[in-house]
């Protein structure tokens, strides 16, 4: 081949270094790349900055040294009780809505006439959200409400049973918008398993029982393990109902309240913030925890359309 | 031709990895006009990546690529694939799945900005190549296979590219199908004086289309050479083993004399021809293809060149000829094709004619993997 | 066998007493769920009802004191106004985001996913108040502009969660295929990929609607008297309880859930149940 090259001006300076532009294509670095730099600023500016700001705030309190509001509150029982308060109240209500929808999606899994219409009525609750269901609650649930009047009524009790402005207030409105979250997503993830499993192992000689037990349980605990987080962040963030239904006094004094009338009423915003961080931390950790766990299941392809 | 025509692409040790792991090593070959080259090789050998730097759809990490035009070279591995010029036909087709087949067509048409009436003239004319006339302005999803690949092709050869690259484009065809779309292919290429760069794993598919092929391995350029090359004169076993030589078994070699060689080993010992320069001792891998593998019944033929006695274990249906599975005493498996009516159990006698046998070296340490069936006790 | 299989599947699910049992559980909550939203409902219509079954009569007056004391029309203009600039703002910074990383991969592409996930992962308290108090500082707090900014921060990275999933599953040799017909990134956003990701933009933006009306405590945190959306202005009526009458609190709950239903019902037009929950992406690609 007679080599007669002659190379344009323009191109001599395209192909000045090669090796920068071989090396950025490797690591897949391109100008399409900056369709992200909104979002990452976004995220740094409004959420990483605040965070760093409170977390900041939280070693700077106005007298004492910087560990100061995290003394003050991991000393004052009526403040670090909320931890155990919150985790009472959000542990136990995650784990039932997780529970509770297995068996049920298990059986709803396929599908059925009205199947659309029922996952829509579950729907609605989690759309209401807390504070309307709180005042349902209040509503339903009371002293003169239905729910006590239905029980005198049958004969199951003599006096009202107190369900709101306590404990169980809270509870019950974890439940009601919890569930059918969790319900939702346990279903989608059953859906997502290729149902010609079950028939393999069907054919292995395996009845239902088992068959829910080797095939579809494995498959299902890692969708388990990450709808139990979210379920938790729901329950964990409680914050209206907790002041709402609950007694926010005493029994249903949750973190998020503990850390708005920090901010909000003693205007100590390094003792708020330090209480959010504890909130996030608590969180994170239970996480964590979680994560780990389902770390160690299979949690490749479920062979469905998922 | 349309802009970027060229005489000759040069593609100047075209490299691509992938986070420190090579995808395409070192790839020097250049395109002539006119000619149509395929990309040649099992699944992950490079061929794809190979088509996608071509493409431009993938950034090289090593070499470059030049277009020699009217008014001398050009380097090319540096414009975005929608200025190279170039038209793709992709292995799932890529349709735009919200535009009628004509808006596909059209599509690139109106990118160039051309006057509406040329692209209503130049899309008409694609539509009548590939014979869509009456499906113009269904969408792809209404169409079947076959009908959703011609679209593919219309809208890459409708912009006359000075180069069409094709992505294994008839695999998701059946076999009936398949066969037509590929002299389908083969008849446009040639009428319409295209360039075409195809890579597929099928090698009949490549020999009965390509002009000259190129074959990776691991991507590496195996062979660059015809198909009447390829077929007779792999390179290297790799190759052989790839383009169906489906004997090979690895062997010593026990006499040589220039290219004529004498191998033993597995219980067997044939006369060959050296394809590289082999010495006594040397540890080889004599290959051979099922149909060049002579087969008598009982003895017959035993006083035939590289004669071996053998028995017939699986014997499979092929039309007018039969593949046979067979064994040496010794135990190994041997393929070979005949239209004897053979049965399991008979007992016959190989023969193989020495300038059919190929005899290529084996690198250190490297081995022939063992045949998939075991021997049965 | 004689059975085939469809019969089995429906026997599944009303025979056996295990079914029974879970037909049960679901009937109890949905009858209790039914309790919840009916007892508003009743109480809203109702003139006096002091531990009857029902009220003693039924009026529609609440909703007009509702509408007249708390100053609704206000409070719905400026929950209106909020979610859509929130939708279409994290929209568009969202959906760039989404097809980087949908079609890319990138050195530390694992960091800038967790970045994302992270907002939805905290409790909105705990990023809140910090953010609250940032905003504060530079004089955004107490008005329209910062709940918007603080909504912002779970509806951004929602989007891009639910519309990372939605572009991986158009196949990227489209894209290939439009520039290969020559089309510039411009013409292959606006002319290819545009039309093909409209139906998953608007779901996204119907769910973030539906979140940012329903989100009560970043809104709490950030809003000023005159920049309160429903669910705030329901939590604060509802806290003052006694100072209004309850009833008038309940028609306010009404008009809160008509509105969210409105939505729930335009909603579920284009999204399917499940995704108003959570569009969780299994273990982000390596």
């Amino acid at each position: 081949m007679s080599l007669t090259v002659e190379r344009v001006p323009g191109e001599a300076r395209q192909a000045q270094d090669p090796g920068l532009r071989h090396r950025l294509a490797e690591r897949g670095i391109d100008r399409q790349l900056l369709l992200l730099v909104p979002a990452v600023l976004f995220v740094v500016l409004l959420f990483l900055y605040p965070f760093l700001y409170g977390l900041q705030l939280s070693f700077a309190p106005d007298e004492g040294g910087p560990l100061a509001s995290y003394q003050a509150f991991f000393s004052d029982p009526y403040q670090s009780g909320t931890i155990w308060i919150t985790l009472k109240l959000a542990l136990p209500a995650a784990l039932i809505n997780v529970l509770a929808s297995v068996p049920i999606a298990y059986r709803m899994r396929g599908s059925f006439r009205g199947k659309r219409l029922l996952t829509i009525v579950l729907v609605v609750p989690i759309t209401l959200g807390t504070v309307l269901t709180a005042q349902g609650l209040l509503n339903y649930l009371g002293p003169a409400g239905w729910f006590n009047k239905i029980l005198m009524t049958l004969g199951l009790i003599d006096d009202p049973v107190r369900l709101v402005n306590n404990y169980w207030g809270v509870f019950f409105s974890l439940v009601i918008t919890g569930f059918p979250f969790a319900f939702l997503l346990i279903l989608s993830y059953l859906s997502g398993i290729d149902p010609t499993l079950e028939r393999a192992a069907a054919t292995l000689g395996a009845d239902w029982r088992q068959r829910f037990r080797h095939i579809t349980l494995p498959l299902l605990a890692p969708g388990l393990a990450t709808t139990f987080c979210l379920a938790f962040v729901l329950a964990f963030s409680v914050f209206p109902s907790a002041v709402l239904v609950g007694n926010p006094a005493g029994e249903t004094r949750v973190l998020a309240l503990a850390a708005y009338q920090a901010a909000y009423e003693q205007y100590d915003y390094s003792l708020a913030s330090a209480i959010a961080m504890v909130m996030g931390a608590v969180e994170l950790i239970v996480i964590g925890v979680v994560l780990l766990w389902r770390s160690r299941l299979y949690t490749g392809s479920t062979g469905g359309k998922g | 031709m349309t802009e970027g025509a060229f005489t000759e692409l040069r593609l100047d040790g075209v490299g691509r990895r992938f986070a420190g792991k090579d995808a395409l090593v070192d790839l020097d070959l250049t395109i002539r006009a006119g000619e149509f080259i395929a990309l040649l090789g099992p699944s992950g050998c490079g061929k794809s990546t190979a088509l996608n730097c071509l493409a431009g759809l993938l950034p090289l990490t090593a070499g470059s690529i030049w277009q020699q035009g009217p008014d001398g070279e050009r380097r090319i591995d540096t414009l975005p694939p929608e200025k190279r010029g170039f038209g793709m036909v992709f292995q799932s087709y890529a349709l735009f799945p919200h535009m009628s087949v004509r808006r596909n067509i059209s599509f690139g048409l109106q990118m160039r900005r051309l006057a509406r009436a040329e692209v209503a003239r130049r899309t008409t004319e694609a539509i009548r190549l590939v014979q869509l006339e009456e499906h113009a302005d269904k969408l792809p999803g209404q169409l079947s296979g076959g009908q959703q690949q011609r679209v593919a092709i219309a809208r890459a050869v409708v912009l006359e590219p000075s180069l069409v690259l094709m992505d294994e484009p008839l695999s998701n065809l059946d076999a009936k199908l398949r066969l037509e779309m590929r002299s389908e292919i083969r008849r446009l290429h040639q009428s319409l004086g295209l360039t075409t760069v195809y890579v597929t794993h099928d090698q009949e598919e490549a020999l009965s289309l390509a002009d000259r092929l190129v074959v990776l391995r691991q991507g590496r350029v195996q062979q660059i050479g015809t198909s009447e090359e390829l077929h007779t004169r792999p390179a290297n076993w790799h190759v052989a083993d790839f383009m169906g030589f489906r004997n090979i078994v690895e062997v010593d070699a026990t006499h040589v004399d220039g290219t004529d060689v004498v191998v033993q080993g597995e219980g067997l010992r044939l006369r060959g021809t050296a394809t590289a320069p082999t010495a006594v001792g040397d540890r080889v891998v004599a290959a051979v293809r099922p149909e060049d593998v002579l087969v008598g019944a009982g003895t017959d033929g035993a006083d035939g060149p590289n004669a071996t006695p053998a028995t017939v274990e699986v014997v499979g249906y092929q039309g007018r000829e039969l593949a046979v599975e067979v064994r040496t005493a010794a135990g190994r498996a041997l393929h070979l094709r005949t239209e004897q009516r053979l049965a399991p159990g008979d007992a016959v006698t190989l023969t193989v004619d020495p300038e059919r046998l190929l005899v290529y070296p084996l690198a250190a340490g490297e081995h022939v993997p063992a045949p998939l069936v075991a021997a049965v006790p | 066998m004689a059975t085939t299989v469809a019969p089995r599947a429906r026997r599944r699910i009303v025979g056996s007493p295990s079914s029974w049992l879970i037909w049960g559980a679901v009937t109890f909550f949905l009858v209790n769920l039914a309790g919840v939203i009916g007892a508003v409902l009743v109480s809203s219509f109702g003139t006096q009802w002091f531990g009857t079954w029902f009220p003693n009569g039924f009026t529609t007056s609440w909703y007009a004191t509702a509408w007249r004391e708390f100053g609704l029309l206000d409070v719905v203009g400026v929950t209106l106004q909020v979610s859509l600039l929130v939708v279409v703002i994290s929209v568009l910074i969202g959906v760039p985001a989404a097809y980087v990383l949908a079609r890319r991969t990138f050195p530390g592409k694992k960091i800038v996913y967790f970045a994302f996930l992270l907002p939805i992962l905290m409790p909105p308290i705990t990023y809140g108040i910090p953010l609250a108090t940032v905003l504060y500082k530079f004089g955004f707090a107490g008005n329209a502009s910062g709940v918007v900014l603080a909504n912002l921060v779970p509806s951004v990275p929602f989007v891009i969660l639910t519309m990372t999933p939605f572009i991986e599953q158009i196949s990227p040799s489209i894209e290939s295929a439009a520039r290969m017909c020559g089309a510039t990134t411009r013409a292959l956003f606006l002319r290819v990929l545009g039309p093909l990701l409209v139906p998953g933009m608007l779901a996204a933006a119907i769910l973030v609607l539906v979140r940012t009306v329903g989100m009560f405590e970043l809104t709490f945190l950030t809003a000023g008297p005159d920049s309160q959306t429903l669910v705030v202005a329901l939590y604060y009526s509802m806290s003052a309880a006694g100072i209004r009458a309850q009833q008038a609190v309940d028609a306010m709950a009404v008009i809160y859930t008509s509105t969210m239903l409105v939505l729930l019902v335009v909603a579920l037009r284009f999204v399917n149940p499940t995704q108003l929950v959570a569009r969780v992406k299994e273990t982000p690609e390596p």
